[in-house]
């Protein structure tokens, strides 16, 4: 039941990146997507530079808003991070991000003895945190030219998923791009190798310990609509939910944790079906869990 | 249930900041950063 979970998870994670970044002609040419579609935020980390992105990644376009110097707050990309916050939480890191396959993906190669957590890791989880704060939000704000405008400073200095699915992609079909290669591209291969590197032995370092878009998402776990609950009759506090978690989670005890990414690999080891999402929960009880009024015979 | 009523009252605010962006010019500003190659993201500028 764990093996075809996971796999079907990896089929829709593969289908997801397909459907989203379905421009072919843009892998082909070395261009871009240019159309209408490219207003609408995509939920996962998935850069609106890569040639066949068809919508745009909600951090990037948060760092665009703010660093423009035109806006204080971003209404409509928080409008979107709160849309697929509080229907999905991070269901969107385990099943709708292109990097987070990316990862997935790595941690099968078997090399290694693999382990789930990096050293630090009780210090390392809070990181993701600063880098939200300081990368995504303070630094593109504050730190700005004789123009007023800022530099999206998480895109250029850290981001991977923008190096991968988007700077390499048009570097190999775009000579022009080529020829402007220099120093930072050098530090962004650096930053994407050690993170493609570190996946193989960690389970989703970037996820744990970088990803501000999972910081965002992983707020809106406990009240998204999509959350896991745990039936205190049936668990049997056996640990297996928490032995099978790439994330660490004790989920008996945190079902709804910051880190959950909602991979489900713990509903399916669960001996005793203990844990239930709130689909499961609407499809077990009838009437879709509403109470039906008492009918007088 | 109190929680998923507060999420879909999340949703609907979230339904309104949307369009409170779009109105104030925010989402044609996302879109002209999109459709160009995005220098920073891709390590070049």
């Amino acid at each position: 039941m764990g093996k075809k979970q996971k796999n079907i998870r990896l089929w829709f994670q593969a289908a997801w990146f397909a459907v989203t970044n379905g421009y072919a002609k843009g892998f082909l040419e070395g261009k871009i997507y240019k159309g209408q579609i490219k207003y609408v935020c995509v939920p996962g980390l998935n850069c609106y530079s890569c040639p066949g992105a068809l919508g745009s990644c909600p951090i990037g376009s948060l760092q665009a808003v703010l660093d423009s110097g035109k806006f204080r707050v971003s209404c409509y990309v928080f409008g979107f991070l709160m849309l697929f916050g509080a229907l999905l939480g991070r269901f969107v890191c385990g099943w709708l991000c292109p990097f987070g396959l990316v990862q997935d993906l790595l941690h099968k190669i078997p090399l290694f003895r693999k382990k789930k957590n990096m050293p630090g890791h009780r210090v390392l989880k809070y990181l993701r945190y600063v880098i939200l704060v300081l990368f995504v939000i303070l630094l593109p704000m504050t730190v700005v030219g004789i123009t007023g405008m800022g530099d999206p400073w998480f895109c250029k200095y850290i981001c991977p998923s923008g190096t991968l699915l988007g700077g390499l992609p048009l570097l190999a079909s775009n000579p022009t791009l080529r020829s402007a290669v220099g120093f930072l591209f050098s530090w962004k291969m650096f930053v994407l190798l050690l993170i493609l590197f570190v996946s193989i032995k960690y389970y989703r370092p970037f996820c744990k310990y970088v990803c501000p878009l999972g910081a965002i998402y992983g707020v809106f776990n406990p009240i998204a609509l999509y959350r896991f609950s745990v039936d205190e009759a049936k668990c049997i506090h056996c640990g297996k939910c928490k032995s099978v978690c790439g994330m660490d989670i004790p989920v008996w005890e945190k079902p709804n944790s910051f880190d959950c990414i909602r991979c489900g690999d713990c509903k399916a080891a669960c001996p005793t079906g203990a844990i239930q999402s709130t689909l499961d929960q609407l499809r077990v009880k009838p009437y879709g869990g509403i109470e039906q009024p008492d009918i007088e015979k | 249930m109190k929680t998923s009523k507060f999420s879909l009252v999340l949703v609907a605010l979230a339904v309104v900041m949307i369009a409170v962006g779009t109105l104030t010019g925010e989402a044609q500003l996302v879109l002209s950063k999109a459709i160009n190659i995005c220098m920073e993201c891709i390590g070049i500028g």
